[in-house]
C-alpha cells in the first residue's frame, strides 16, 4: 500500500491535469486550480525544505571537521545572520522586509548585489581565455565553429558603421535566425519528445524512481 | 620556447589584464560605440510603440543581480518607453532576489515621467511558482497576488480596478537571465495568447530564438547590445551605450588572441611536419 496510493495519486493527478488542459471546464478546470494552488503552496514549503537539507550537510561538515568545513562554518554563520537580519526588517517594515533602509536592505545592497556581480563579471575572463585556448582550427567542424562564432561575436558589436560591419551584422542576424534557430529546434523538439516520454511513464506508474 | 610556440600558449595573466584594460577604459573616458539595431530589437520597439495609451504592460523581472549590467539597462530603457507612451506597468517578477532591483529601476524611471503610483504603476512582487502562477493569472491575478508590495490590496488602486487577467493586459515584456522567458511562452502564450517581448542577456538570448522564430514571441532584446538598441531606438541614450564601447573592444581583443593562437598552432603544426619529414 505504500507505493500503490502514492502510484494512484499520481495517475490521478497527471489525467486530471490532462483533461482539464483538453477540457477547460467545469468541473475539470476548478479541480485544475485546485491542484495549481496546492503545487503553489507545495513550492513555497520546497524552500524550507531546501534551508533544512542545505544547513543540516553543513552543521554535520563542521561537526564531523571534514575537509572545507571552514567554509560550512562561513555559510551557516551569514545564513543566521541574514536570516536575523531579515526578521527584524519584516518586524520593522510591517512584512516587506527588503524596504530601502532595513537592515535586509543593508544586507542585499552592500554584499548580494556586488558579490553576485563579481562572481559573474569573472566569468568575462574565463570566457575570454577559454576561448583563446578552445578555438583552435584543428578540424573543419572546429574551423565551422571558429568562423561563426568570430562573425557573430564582432556583428554583434560593430565598431565602425562601415560596409564591412553592416555585412557582418547582417550575416549574424541570419545566422542566429537560420542555422542556430534551426539547431535550437531540433534540440528542443527531442527534448520535449524525452520530457513528453517520461511523463507518461511517470504518470503510467512505470518510472517510479521518484517514490525512492 | 620558439616565437610560435609562445603565441600559442600566452599567459592567461596577460590576457587577464589586457582584457581588463579593454573594459575599463572605455568606461572611464566614456568612449562612444556604434549600435547597430538588430530585426529583433526592432520588433519589440515596434510593438511596444504600437500600443494605445492605457494599455496595462505586464513587466516581470527574472534575475538578479548578477546579470544586473546587461539586463537593468534594457529594463530602464523599455520602461521609459512605456511611460512616454503613457502606458500603465505592472511590475512583478519569478525571482525572489530581482524584485529590491525592479524596485529600484521602477522608482528611477517613474521619477523621470509625471506618474503616480497605483494610477500609472503598481508594484506586485513575487510569489513562488512560477509556471503555476503564470497559469493562476491568466484566471485572476487576484488569486496569486492579491497585495503589492507595500501590502494593500490590489483594489486598492485605480488602476487596477479593471484588470483581473492576461485578457486585460496587452503586452508582457519579460527580462531574463535563465529558463523563466521560455515558461512565459509555453504558459502564458500557450494556453491564453497573451503578446509577449523578451529582454534576455546575451548567454540565454540563443535559447529564445526558435519562439521569436514561431511568432510566440514577438520581440527580443538581446544581452547588452539589444538593450544598447533600444536606447537608441528611443533616443536615450544611457549606460548600455557606454558599455557597449567596452564589449566591443572586448570581443574584438578576443577575436585578436583566437586569430594568433591560431598563428601559433599553425606554425607549430607545420614546423612539427617538416621535422617529421627530416627524420624520415
Amino acid at each position: 500500500m505504500r507505493r500503490q496510493i502514492p502510484l494512484l495519486l499520481t495517475f490521478l493527478t497527471g489525467v486530471a491535469i490532462i483533461i482539464a488542459f483538453f477540457i477547460p471546464h467545469r468541473p475539470f478546470n476548478e479541480v485544475q486550480d485546485i491542484l495549481i494552488d496546492w503545487a503553489i503552496i507545495i513550492t513555497g514549503f520546497a524552500l524550507l525544505l531546501g534551508v533544512h537539507s542545505l544547513l543540516r550537510k553543513h552543521i554535520t561538515h563542521i561537526q564531523r571537521k571534514d575537509s572545507g568545513w571552514g567554509f560550512s562554518l562561513i555559510l551557516t554563520f551569514f545564513f543566521i545572520g541574514v536570516f536575523v537580519a531579515g526578521i527584524i526588517s519584516a518586524f520593522q517594515y510591517k512584512g516587506y522586509s527588503l524596504t530601502p533602509g532595513s537592515s535586509l536592505y543593508f544586507v542585499y545592497d552592500y554584499m548580494v548585489i556586488p558579490l553576485s556581480a563579481t562572481m559573474f563579471a569573472l566569468l568575462a575572463f574565463f570566457i575570454a581565455s577559454a576561448a583563446y585556448r578552445a578555438f583552435r582550427a584543428r578540424r573543419l567542424n572546429a574551423t565551422l565553429l571558429l568562423v561563426a562564432a568570430v562573425i557573430v561575436m564582432l556583428g554583434r558589436v560593430p565598431i565602425a558603421e562601415n560596409a564591412f560591419f553592416k555585412f557582418l551584422t547582417r550575416f549574424s542576424d541570419w545566422f542566429m535566425f537560420i542555422p542556430q534557430m534551426a539547431a535550437k529546434r531540433g534540440i528542443w523538439i527531442g527534448i520535449a519528445l524525452g520530457a513528453f516520454a517520461m511523463s507518461l511513464r511517470i504518470i503510467l506508474g512505470i518510472e517510479r524512481t521518484y517514490l525512492q | 620556447m620558439s616565437i610560435w610556440e609562445r603565441l600559442s600558449k600566452i599567459d592567461r595573466r596577460i590576457i587577464y589584464l589586457l582584457l581588463a584594460l579593454v573594459i575599463i577604459i572605455p568606461i572611464v573616458f566614456r568612449i562612444p560605440s556604434t549600435v547597430a539595431v538588430s530585426e529583433s530589437a526592432q520588433m519589440a520597439y515596434d510593438v511596444l510603440d504600437g500600443l494605445p495609451a492605457g494599455t496595462p504592460v505586464l513587466f516581470s523581472t527574472d534575475f538578479d543581480p548578477a546579470s544586473m549590467p546587461e539586463l537593468r539597462p534594457m529594463m530602464t530603457a523599455v520602461l521609459r518607453h512605456a511611460f512616454k507612451k503613457k502606458l500603465k506597468v505592472i511590475m512583478m517578477g519569478h525571482w525572489p532576489t530581482g524584485i529590491p532591483l525592479s524596485t529600484i529601476i521602477l522608482e528611477e524611471v517613474a521619477q523621470e515621467f509625471d506618474v503616480e503610483y497605483g494610477v500609472d504603476y503598481i508594484n506586485i512582487g513575487y510569489r513562488p511558482g512560477a509556471g503555476l502562477v503564470m497559469i493562476q493569472m491568466g484566471r485572476e491575478i487576484r488569486s496569486v497576488f492579491d497585495i503589492d508590495i507595500t501590502g494593500e490590496p490590489l483594489d486598492s488602486f485605480p488602476m487596477m480596478k479593471p484588470i483581473h487577467n492576461y485578457s486585460d493586459i496587452g503586452l508582457v515584456a519579460c527580462f531574463e537571465a535563465g529558463d523563466m522567458g521560455e515558461i512565459w511562452a509555453r504558459y502564458a502564450w500557450g494556453r491564453f495568447g497573451v503578446r509577449i517581448i523578451m529582454g534576455t542577456t546575451a548567454v540565454v538570448t540563443p535559447d529564445i530564438y526558435p519562439y521569436l522564430g514561431s511568432r510566440q514571441i514577438e520581440g527580443l532584446i538581446g544581452g547588452m547590445a539589444g538593450a544598447a538598441a533600444y536606447e537608441k531606438l528611443i533616443e536615450h541614450p544611457d549606460k548600455a551605450m557606454i558599455r557597449m564601447s567596452s564589449q566591443a573592444w572586448a570581443h574584438i581583443l578576443i577575436v585578436l588572441f583566437i586569430v594568433i593562437g591560431n598563428i601559433g598552432f599553425f606554425m607549430m603544426r607545420r614546423i612539427e611536419r617538416i621535422k617529421k619529414k627530416r627524420t624520415e
